[in-house]
């Protein structure tokens, strides 16, 4: 390991580490503005100068690699000098606007004038100006700011894989953009956002709302997706402005998707802010103890084999648990988390986990997915995909129909038959498979949400073994799951009880009658015209399909309004935390539960979120284990009936609206719009 | 005085036939088998002996870039690019090579590709070169043709690609590393070193890039011998060199001198002398816009090589003479070339591509006057803020202009202002 | 032009593609770099669309060499924008370049410029009425000893002064080619009068005026 002297500190370090790592390492801070540690070097902006003695001029820290016996200053006369003239030729051009722009206060330009900043300009020349730029309802582009450091160009072209941005024209006519009016076609294209160092990128539905400075924040984790990306919720008064990402390494490195930040505006809209009954035909404004005893009334004198619960995807784990347990307690094993009619099983565990985890991905070098496209199910796992696949040494194959996953993925065909073919060993693939240091396979909700699933994971836990996927150090054998609430769903048993009804009984039930009553816990995703005429309770957040058929609507919490425990696609148990109180007199939906379960006259052993989450870690010790991955291990799965020859479908068809927050975001609206599949129809005169 | 048996360009004028038949008349492809096959050692050597440094401006020891390339065998293709984006104002000996001696530069990129191991080689010639890549073209296409290159060179067995590829209007890309970048079909933005080239050069591969003048000379070196080059011109600054003399001369030339000729010998032999007689010259940017002018004072008695053009805080530059009679407006003529530079920044690294647009607009404010002397000191700062802290050298090439018009003009500066303070005044009090 | 990304051209057609002749001249120019380097030919091919497209480079042609080389649009965009010599809007079929920089400016360019102002009564990067003539400044065009120069397309006229660029553009207005190079006696870049060196050298001529 390469020995420097940095400050006149000895420091050791990894070899190929650059002078900035290894400042970083020891402690010490360079100012920079182009680097981006997850992001490729361009050595562009020239204010991590340092000192490097025998060098004949100040080296850029972020781009030279370290040697043995480099002494390194970093804050010489040389150093500061550098630093300042480069500071002072950032601002010649920047606008002064700091008072009206929206990265005020949260602004590297900013912060690092304070330190080399002159107090005084001495540019007297006009100053550049650049054209508006319109990158779509997102971003909000004033490149007027741009100080042409380009990470959103090395964000779009290598994270995000789609390469949109670019520099065009040269010197200080340069401009950062798209240079054909174009919105940016990425689901990822917020993190631009953050990534920007100064305000010429910001968010637009952000666009003037609040100031860094009056935001409370809270840490949480995102449920738009199933991988559980850790977030931060910025709050003013009761709303939460907006959502960024936080780093966590093995989840989401820094990344969040696209919904998940900007549906933030759905949190506000179309809110469930009270109960309601429905009399005459007519959803009409309730008190609580007048909707409880409504709900009451019905399931209590039901029996509870003509009742039934489903919980939909945004659920935490704690109000499935109090849902569950109050259903049991009337005597009903009809109960179902998997709303889009997934077919994996609540155990083993390893059937429904996505087991190699996400940081695996760094580590697999061939990947089969079956029936997903990880690019609409979880775009920041597929940003993971594609960054494996720029390591190199990484082949990635599909079974559905093809989609730009922003890697080459070969298409190995449309359906189940395919899946056969290589679990016998019979397609050229398996070979790949096989010889594969760590290989992956991916199923997606297109391969398991759908009437042969259970065959289908059967056939392909089948191809993981003949091709060991599966061993002691590696679990290849992955479902990618879409909602947030699914593997809590399953970890709790949110499934039917023996001889209960899955979604399609309880379907079934309804319009049949067998069924008479069904409890909606957030669950809006599936045909309700199938619920006949049976009593339907909706708890939740949104008016949205749920609450439209429902006889009872129970006002709840969304995420960003509760404490709640979820479980991403790997399995990792995460908390969510309130960050606002629940509009009007929505309620934390555990409480709802509490409730109702007390006018039931059938108390749930709990009173508070103390007692209940002590409650449910008696019964489920893997919740303690919060932050962590518990290997699942590799049991033999359920037997399977026959695989049909339909092929498969992805089950997202618009990514901006997925769930009953999406649906309600202004924002989203407006990018389904702008991201319709031919945008030049929209305009008619692009270009 | 060089004599014409010396001289290596023997069609620099183009009054012989620049095709393949008038280049063997000139003793052009003689031997050249023989010469490959002594191999790539020797042939290393022989140009380290001869003590060619680079023709291109920086004067870097050509053998021994060449020796930095990787022994055979890395299982990696090795590239040879050759640099003929000649931009450099004042700056047109290349073009010279190209047009009328092309077979020079052909046998060159051979016998340079010998010795380091190089099977393909690109000529990145300017784009606006449009004519003399056509002369180019013909002169390669003749060589493939008669045998002379190709897969069997000159029958030695090596094996020998030679492609022309045209730039598009870009100075940068004279850079080295800009111009592999344009290579590999970008926009020509310098690259971080290291690597350097010969470790990650074109594609990635070990590359060496030279410029057209050092590679043309090679042939000649290798058959007359190291040693008789070595003895032309002055010590660690040997050999010939072809001087382009622009501006206010009588008759303004390209010639083939030895190095070291001194600059007002040059001027006077070859050039018709300055315009007005040697007591009207002014200054003189001595190697190409991005070396600082000398006054007259110096002008005197400076040699034109890299050493001593270096004491005088000047430099050789690519050895165009840039002469300035006292007609001159000598503000002008370097705010000239500070837009040349906003101009051609890549725009890449801030204080290139800031400074080179600050520079310039104070540079034609100085050019009226219309500024506070102090003002002077702010521009030299400005510039010493650029120099030194881009990934490439053009912003160093954007401020020596200046600092070298500062060191030596200032006075004239300061008296712009004054003058134009003046008239300020009296329109102020006439109304 | 000249480095502006600015805004695009608003008359653009509405799609563009190779001749069969200039096809065949691309895969050419694809096959001198390696494998999986075809996008070194984007300055080839981008020159071969300006010569097929009345000397400039219409955006759908940019997506049209992108989609030939593999590249992104937006790599071809930047690099249209960058270098100088890709014309992004339409241009007169006599494309005038004036240099003007220190070497030729020195030498009398301005005068160059005023008499291709005053000929045809349009300034720098405008367009004649009849659509004949475009004038731009453009940067060093490396004949410094020639100066001052006067580009027409792809030749350069040296030596000028303001009388011989009104000559040479009534020449062109007459339709005529005047050859290229000196627009005085002389040999190439040798000094006026003929050359002082390499005069002692026999070789058996065949030379050139250019």
């Amino acid at each position: 390991m390469p020995k420097l002297t940095i400050n006149g500190t000895e420091v050791e370090v990894p070899p190929g580490f650059t002078i900035l790592q290894a400042c970083n390492q020891a402690g010490i801070e360079v100012p920079h503005f182009c680097f981006h540690q997850r992001l490729a070097i361009a050595g562009n902006c020239r204010m991590c100068l340092v000192e490097q003695e025998k060098a004949p001029k100040p080296v850029a820290s972020c781009a030279m690699p370290v040697a043995d016996g480099m002494v390194v200053h970093t804050n010489s006369p040389l150093a500061q000098k550098a630093r300042k003239g480069v500071m002072e030729f950032l601002l010649i051009n920047h606008p002064l606007d700091c008072p009206i722009c929206d990265q005020g206060g949260e602004c590297d330009l900013q912060d690092e004038a304070m330190a080399y900043g002159k107090d005084r300009g001495r540019y007297q020349e006009a100053k550049r100006a650049v054209r508006e730029k319109d990158f779509g309802p997102l971003v909000k582009a004033t490149m007027t700011r741009c100080i042409h450091c380009t990470r959103c160009i090395r964000f779009a072209s290598d994270v995000a894989g789609v390469p949109d941005l670019g520099g065009t024209g040269r010197g200080e006519n340069m401009e950062v953009g798209t240079y054909v009016e174009k919105a940016l076609t990425s689901e990822l294209s917020g993190n631009m956002i953050d990534l920007c160092p100064v305000g010429a990128l910001t968010s637009k539905p952000y666009a003037f709302e609040a100031r860094a400075w009056e935001l409370r924040k809270t840490e949480s984790v995102d449920v738009l997706d199933a991988l559980g990306t850790n977030i931060r919720l910025d709050v003013r008064g009761q709303a939460v402005m907006r959502i960024l990402p936080r780093v966590n390494e093995d989840v989401n490195e820094e990344w969040l998707s696209d919904k998940g930040r900007f549906a933030v505006d759905g949190l506000l809209k179309r809110r469930l802010d009270r109960p309601y009954i429905r009399r005459n035909g007519k959803l009409v404004e309730a008190s609580w103890p007048e909707a409880l005893t409504a709900v009451a009334d019905r399931f209590g004198k039901l029996s509870g084999d003509k009742i039934a619960a489903i919980a939909g995807d945004l659920c935490d784990v704690e109000s499935m648990l109090a849902l569950k347990e109050l259903m049991v307690s009337l005597g009903s094993a009809n109960l179902d988390c998997r709303q889009d009619g997934a077919k994996t099983p609540a155990a083993p565990r390893a059937g429904y986990l996505f087991n190699s985890t996400i940081a695996g991905i760094d580590k697999a070098d061939v990947v089969l997915l079956i029936g997903s496209n990880p690019r609409q199910e979880a775009p920041v796992l597929n940003a993971r995909l594609r960054k494996r696949y720029l390591k190199g040494g990484f082949r990635a194959a599909q079974i559905g129909p093809a989609f730009d996953a922003t890697f080459p993925i070969t298409v190995l065909g449309a359906g189940p038959d395919v899946l056969q073919a290589l679990a016998d060993g019979a397609h050229p693939w398996f070979e790949t498979l096989k010889g594969a240091q760590n290989p992956m396979i991916i199923l997606g909700s297109g391969a398991v949400a759908r009437a042969d699933g259970l065959a289908i994971l059967e056939l392909a836990r089948r191809l993981a073994d003949a091709a060991g996927v599966v061993r002691d150090d590696w679990n290849g054998f992955n479902v990618l799951q879409r909602a947030a609430s699914r593997v809590g769903g399953l970890d709790i048993g949110f499934v039917p009880g023996a001889g209960g009804r899955d979604l399609e009984g309880i379907l079934d039930g309804s319009s049949t009658g067998a069924i008479e009553a069904v409890y909606l816990l957030g669950a809006d995703e599936f045909d309700t015209s199938r619920l006949g005429s049976a009593f339907v309770v909706y708890q939740g957040h949104h008016g949205d399909k749920g609450a439209a058929r429902a006889d009872v609507v129970l006002p709840g919490a969304a995420y960003t309004e509760k404490n709640g425990t979820y479980v991403n696609t790997e399995g990792r148990v995460q908390l969510g935390r309130l960050a606002v109180y629940p509009p009007g007199e929505a309620k934390e939906d555990w409480r709802v539960l509490r409730a109702l379960s007390e006018q039931l006259g059938r108390a749930l052993a709990y009173d508070s979120l103390p007692q209940l989450r002590q409650h449910m870690l008696s019964q489920f010790p893997l919740f303690a284990q919060v932050d962590h991955v518990v290997p699942a291990p590799w049991l033999p799965f359920a037997a399977a009936g026959t695989v049909s020859a339909a092929g498969f479908s992805y089950p997202i068809d618009t990514y901006y609206m997925t769930d009953p927050i999406s649906r309600a975001s202004p924002t989203m609206a407006e990018c389904v719009v702008s991201f319709a599949p031919n945008p030049q129809s929209k305009t008619g005169t692009h270009g | 005085m060089l004599r014409d048996e010396d001289r290596i360009f023997t069609n620099l004028y183009g009054l012989h036939d620049p095709g393949l038949a008038g280049a063997l008349k000139r003793g052009d492809w003689s031997g050249t088998k023989d010469l490959i096959l002594k191999g790539r050692d020797w042939l290393v050597e022989e140009v380290k002996n001869s003590g060619l440094r680079g023709r291109g401006g920086a004067g870097f020891g050509t053998g021994l870039k060449w020796s930095f390339m990787p022994k055979p065998g890395s299982g990696r293709p090795h590239y040879l690019v050759v640099n003929a984006d000649e931009s450099e104002p004042g700056t047109c000996k290349d073009r010279e090579i190209i047009r009328h001696d092309p077979h020079k530069l052909v046998e060159g990129c051979l016998l340079a590709s010998v010795a380091m191991d190089v099977h393909t080689c690109y000529i990145y010639i300017r784009g606006e070169y449009y004519n003399e890549a056509q002369r180019l073209q013909a002169a390669i296409d003749e060589a493939y043709a008669a045998g002379l290159i190709g897969p069997d060179a000159c029958g030695s067995g090596y094996a020998f690609d030679l492609y022309l590829h045209r730039g598009a209007g870009a100075y940068i890309c004279g850079e080295e590393s800009a111009l592999l970048e344009s290579l590999e079909g970008r926009k020509g933005q310098p690259r971080m070193k290291p690597p350097f080239p010969a470790g990650a050069g074109l594609y990635g591969c070990p590359t060496t890039v030279n410029n057209v003048e050092s590679i043309s000379v090679v042939p000649t070196i290798l058959r007359r011998g190291s040693a008789w080059f070595a003895a032309l011109g002055k010590p660690k600054n040997v050999g010939t060199k072809i001087f382009c003399i622009s501006g206010h001369v009588n008759k303004p030339c390209s010639v083939e001198e030895e190095l070291g000729i001194p600059l007002k010998e040059l001027i006077e032999t070859y050039a018709g002398g300055v315009r007005g007689g040697w007591d009207n010259l002014l200054a003189i940017i001595p190697g190409g816009s991005s070396v600082p002018m000398i006054p007259k004072s110096i002008c005197e008695t400076v040699t034109m090589d890299f050493d001593a053009l270096r004491e005088v805080r000047s430099g050789l530059g690519t050895a165009a003479v840039i002469v300035m009679d006292k007609s001159t407006d000598i503000i002008k003529a370097i705010a000239r070339l500070s837009r040349f530079y906003k101009h051609e920044s890549c725009g890449q690294c801030t204080p290139c591509r800031e400074g080179t647009g600050w520079v310039w607009r104070m540079m034609e404010r100085m050019v009226k006057g219309n500024a506070a002397v102090e003002e002077i000191d702010l521009l030299l700062e400005v510039t010493q803020q650029m120099e030194g802290h881009t990934i490439c050298a053009l912003a160093d090439a954007a401020a020596w202009p200046v600092q070298g018009l500062i060191r030596h003009f200032r006075p004239e500066m300061e008296a712009r202002i004054h003058q134009y303070r003046d008239a300020a005044q009296r329109r102020v009090a006439a109304e | 032009m000249s480095g502006d990304s600015g805004g695009i051209h608003v008359d653009q057609p509405e799609s563009f593609e190779f001749t069969p002749e200039n096809l065949v001249r691309a895969k050419a120019l694809i096959a001198k770099y390696p494998e999986g380097r075809q996008a070194s030919a984007v300055l080839p091919l981008l020159y071969l669309v300006q010569e097929q497209h009345d000397n400039w480079v219409p955006r759908v042609a940019m997506d049209y060499v992108g989609a030939m080389l593999d590249m992104a649009p937006i790599r071809v965009y930047e690099v249209a924008t960058f270098y100088t010599m890709f014309n992004l809007k339409p241009v007169g079929p006599y494309f005038l370049q004036v240099c003007t920089t220190t070497p030729c400016w020195l030498r009398g360019s301005d005068a160059v410029l005023d008499a291709c102002r005053s000929k045809l009564g349009i300034d720098i990067d405008e367009r004649t009425a009849d659509g004949k003539f475009t004038i731009v400044e453009v940067e060093c065009l490396g004949g410094c000893v020639n100066a001052p120069i006067l580009r027409v397309n792809d030749d350069n006229y040296e030596d000028l002064d303001g009388p011989r660029t009104l000559a040479l553009l009534e020449a062109l207005e007459r339709g005529e080619k005047p050859p290229r190079g000196p627009t005085i006696d002389r040999q190439n870049s040798a000094p006026v009068g003929g050359p002082t060196t390499l005069t002692t050298l026999r070789f058996d001529g065949g030379g050139d005026a250019a």
